[in-house]
């Protein structure tokens, strides 16, 4: 049963990243990028039950911290009141 | 007892899967920046959620049920966060809701009715 929602989440990761390539402006493609790793911390944690080995979700963890640091770091670029 | 469980489980990964795809192929197909946000707001929430629901139900009164609660809660903390930041940054940059008779002559899309 985790590989039939791993399967969906892969698909889903396909569709984002079309997305991300082929986002006419940048915040199109930080958004896409932003639900990568979304979609990248619910991989991981149905590959942790497929394999057995909950380890992975301490990664997932990680990702998530790394995934609003990330987002907001681009964004960080784009504020209007940035001097 | 068992078998309800695993029933509950494969309803909850298989709805959680089919909200990540209807999410995505959202922010393939709708026409607009701010329209894209909502379809990525349905996998962070819904997809995400049913999903993570699913695996609990999986896993029992573990350590691994407090990790994926973590996981959640930070996923519910951050994607509301990053997605406002996101809209704000777009309309600062001069990015325009689409409409469907633009009457405003360049202003936000609001109570003009």
């Amino acid at each position: 049963m985790f590989t039939v929602a791993l399967i969906a989440v892969l698909i889903s990761l396909v569709l984002a990243m079309i997305r991300a390539i082929i986002g006419p402006t940048m915040f199109d493609r930080v958004l896409a990028v932003n639900s990568t790793a979304t979609l990248a911390v619910l991989s991981l944690a149905l590959i942790g039950f497929v394999a057995g080995r909950p380890e992975f979700l301490d990664i997932a963890i990680l990702y998530t911290l790394l995934n609003l640091i990330g987002t907001l770091a681009v964004l960080r670029y784009f504020h209007p009141n940035e001097n | 007892m068992e078998a309800i469980i695993d029933l509950l489980s494969w309803l909850f990964l298989v709805l959680g899967g089919f909200f990540c795809i209807t999410g995505m192929i959202g922010l393939i197909r709708l026409p607009d920046f701010f329209t894209r946000l909502h379809g990525a707001s349905v996998t962070d929430t819904l997809g995400a959620g049913f999903i993570i629901v699913g695996l609990v139900l999986q896993s029992g009164f573990t350590l691994v049920t407090a990790k994926l609660i973590i996981i959640m809660g930070l996923i519910l903390l951050t994607s509301p966060v990053a997605t406002h930041a996101l809209a704000q940054a777009a309309l600062h940059a001069g990015i325009l809701p689409k409409l469907d008779h633009d009457e405003t002559g360049g202003h936000i899309a609001g109570e003009d009715e």
